[in-house]
């Protein structure tokens, strides 16, 4: 018992200086990864609220990246024809469609000038306009509750609002990496950015980070032999260039910057959704206690994380390897113990 | 438009496509669970992406990767047998245990290399040091136990260096035990859950099934006076292996499914049967005398039947954890729940 509760508290006390190593929070994660002069935490604030499923992030990765084609398919489930993250697909927009409100909107156009009641009133009276029974639905013709003999706001099936969720997914850059973890070469490494990279030029396919990850991010290039994933752009982040796909997007969804700097200005914008009427606004992976340890790259949703193909509470799965080593020492310990009593025991 | 509408409370109406794994239980799946073991956990609603999955689909080879979890159990036991069988004087259990360690040795790392994406880069793995990879520390531990082991079986088989020999046959008995458990590790160290959620009793398994599969191949080919250590080292292991592996289906919860479906569990099930009777026939052919024809018949019956048990123990090990990584119910289900008990208790802490 008192073992157990002093394993613990070893387990939990936290250096001040260089945080955990295996799992927790981790302020300095490039000074933990052994820089010196390590540069301020480079990361993504994708927020989904804006985004307008345009694509221009995956055109934008695939170009700059000179990543080669994967396969031109159709999938016939939603405009999503891209699928999800692989070692070809950097970005991914997701697609989804609800039968549910999205939430006050404000066009933003102005239209106070115009006066609809009496535009509406001129109908059928002015040319350029034809007559209420051109556009206005015949009594009886519509479903019960609708107002007939004027413009119906419902429309002749009975639906009302939908809303179409599009979020852009990318590689998490996560605090504790597993991928990172994983890796026998020393192949993926952590940047002085703190993010993460592959090396191509020393993985050898082993292909040990795929199931490592726990968000299904990166992958083996078949043809090629590889592991491949998101660099966060690192070859533009040392000439002080933003990535690809934040530098793409016309909507600002993607956000590129320091990644306390993205954390306060996340916690604003959900707080003013919410306030908005948006209840269902929630942030993702940018909880530093998380499972993970925060991610780099961090998400503002509009549902659950599983509507996205999200896990909902990633866990670095080297959080457990110390109790992992321990069980496997016990069972080398017992196979060894029965082989000497077998040889022991004088056979009849 | 599909007409499917995703909602809170899972995807409505979807018409998942042609490789889309859906995951929704049936009643016959239910059913099945029974033989007196209760369903740990409630069939849950979930929501997923088209139901694609979370996870990439872990890219190894079948037969490379679960070829090498048995063959690398094989040669660890293997060479406690051979050490066992040098100090007490059975010198045909220490040769066909050492020739055993030996040749599936060098089958795993053919095997290995074999699965690598760039096999011309294999030398890469001892490019760094690193105890968080347990890749990395079992290409160490390869790299220090692959040589002793073909030097001990090298010294048997030609009778000279006989002092290096034995040297050689007690130093891959002491790295044996940790040859055959830390592939343990290497898959559960994955966000793979049906390999993950094993990592307590995962290498308790893969060490019973390395000294059935070891106890297998000295059973099946040393000659019969030699053999005493090896039945009872397959009654051991085969009760540390099946008993294991039923504690750690009990614990897992909803990440055991998998290896009670489809092809895994076909795999399993014989495995158990294999293993099971196996043991049991070496033990009775012991008991029944060991010099008789008919009792050598047996003997090789049950050797070819711990082989062939282990064997599928890690292949169906394997396939239930890709099975587990294709689905995204096994990923989304557990993680929701864990997180609606942390609601809970917090609100409860209020």
């Amino acid at each position: 018992m008192t073992d157990d509760t002093a394993a613990q508290a070893a387990r939990t006390s936290v250096d001040p200086a260089r945080g955990n190593l295996l799992f927790g929070s981790q302020p300095d994660v490039a000074g933990a990864a052994g820089y010196t002069d390590a540069r301020p935490r480079m990361g993504f604030f994708t927020d989904t609220s804006v985004c307008i499923g345009c694509k221009a992030c995956e055109v934008a990765c695939k170009e700059w990246n000179a990543i080669p084609e994967d396969g031109l398919e159709l999938t016939g489930m939603s405009y999503d024809n891209t699928q999800g993250l692989g070692a070809d697909t950097w970005r991914h927009v997701a697609f989804i469609e609800q039968r549910k409100p999205l939430g006050g909107q404000e066009p933003g156009i102005g239209h106070e000038d115009v006066d609809v009641f009496a535009a509406a009133a001129d109908l059928g009276t002015s040319p350029s306009s034809p007559g209420p029974g051109a556009t206005v639905p015949e009594p009886g013709s519509v479903p019960a509750g609708a107002p007939t003999g004027a413009i119906s706001p419902v429309a002749p099936d009975g639906r009302t609002e939908l809303r179409w969720l599009m979020s852009s997914d990318v590689c998490k850059h996560c605090t504790h990496a597993a991928c990172l973890d994983v890796c026998p070469t020393g192949s993926l490494f952590r940047t002085e950015f703190g993010t993460v990279v592959v090396q191509e030029d020393i993985c050898n396919g082993c292909g040990y980070c795929v199931p490592a990850c726990p968000y299904g991010v990166i992958d083996q290039r078949p043809d090629d032999g590889r592991a491949w994933k998101c660099t966060l752009c690192y070859d533009r982040l040392g000439t002080g260039m933003e990535p690809a796909c934040a530098k793409a997007c016309p909507t600002d969804s993607i956000q590129f910057g320091p990644v306390d700097e993205l954390r306060e200005r996340a916690a604003t914008r959900v707080e003013r959704l919410r306030a908005a009427g948006v209840t269902d606004a929630r942030l993702y992976g940018e909880d530093p206690q998380d499972g993970v340890g925060g991610d780099g790259a961090f998400f503002l949703l509009l549902d659950q994380p599983e509507v996205y193909g999200l896990p909902p509470d990633p866990v670095v799965t080297t959080r457990d390897l110390p109790a992992m080593w321990r069980h496997a020492a016990a069972a080398a310990a017992s196979l060894a113990a029965m082989a000497v009593v077998s040889f022991v025991r004088r056979a009849r | 438009m599909t007409g499917s509408d995703v909602t809170r409370d899972g995807l409505e109406g979807a018409r998942p496509g042609r490789d889309a794994v859906t995951g929704e239980p049936t009643g016959r799946r239910r059913r099945r669970r029974g033989h007196g073991e209760r369903a740990m956990v409630p069939e849950a609603e979930f929501s997923s992406y088209y139901g694609k999955p979370v996870l990439n689909r872990p890219t190894w080879k079948p037969l490379d990767i679960a070829g090498y979890l048995y063959l690398g159990g094989l040669a660890g036991a293997s060479s406690l047998l051979a050490a066992g069988g040098q100090v007490t004087g059975r010198p045909g259990l220490a040769r066909v245990a050492k020739l055993g360690a030996a040749g599936a040795m060098s089958l795993s790392l053919a095997a290995l290399v074999h699965d690598l994406g760039r096999p011309a880069r294999f030398v890469n793995m001892l490019r760094v040091f690193k105890p968080t990879s347990p890749m990395s520390l079992g290409s160490w531990l390869l790299a220090g136990y692959a040589p002793l082991a073909v030097a001990a079986a090298a010294a048997d088989v030609t009778g000279r260096h006989r002092a290096v020999g034995a040297a050689a046959t007690v130093g891959a008995a002491a790295l044996g035990p940790a040859v055959a458990t830390y592939t343990a590790v290497l898959i559960s160290d994955t966000a793979v859950p049906s390999w993950h959620e094993g990592y307590r009793e995962l290498p308790f398994v893969f060490a019973g099934s390395g000294a059935t599969a070891a106890a297998g191949l000295a059973l099946a080919c040393a000659p019969a006076r030699d053999t005493g250590p090896a039945r009872r080292l397959a009654a051991a292991g085969a009760a540390l292996e099946l008993g294991s592996f039923r504690l750690m289906k009990r614990r897992m919860g909803l990440a055991a499914e998998p290896y009670e479906q489809g092809g895994p569990h076909r795999l399993l099930r014989s495995a158990e049967v294999l293993t099971a009777g196996g043991a049991v026939l070496a033990t009775y052919a012991g008991r029944a005398g060991c010099r008789s024809g008919r009792a050598r018949l047996l003997t090789t019956g049950a050797g070819a039947a711990l082989l062939t048990g282990s064997a599928a123990l890690r292949f169906g090990v394997f396939h239930a954890g890709v099975a587990s990584a294709e689905d995204p119910r096994y990923t989304v289900v557990p993680q929701r729940e864990r997180l609606e008990a942390q609601a809970q208790a917090r609100s409860e802490d209020h």
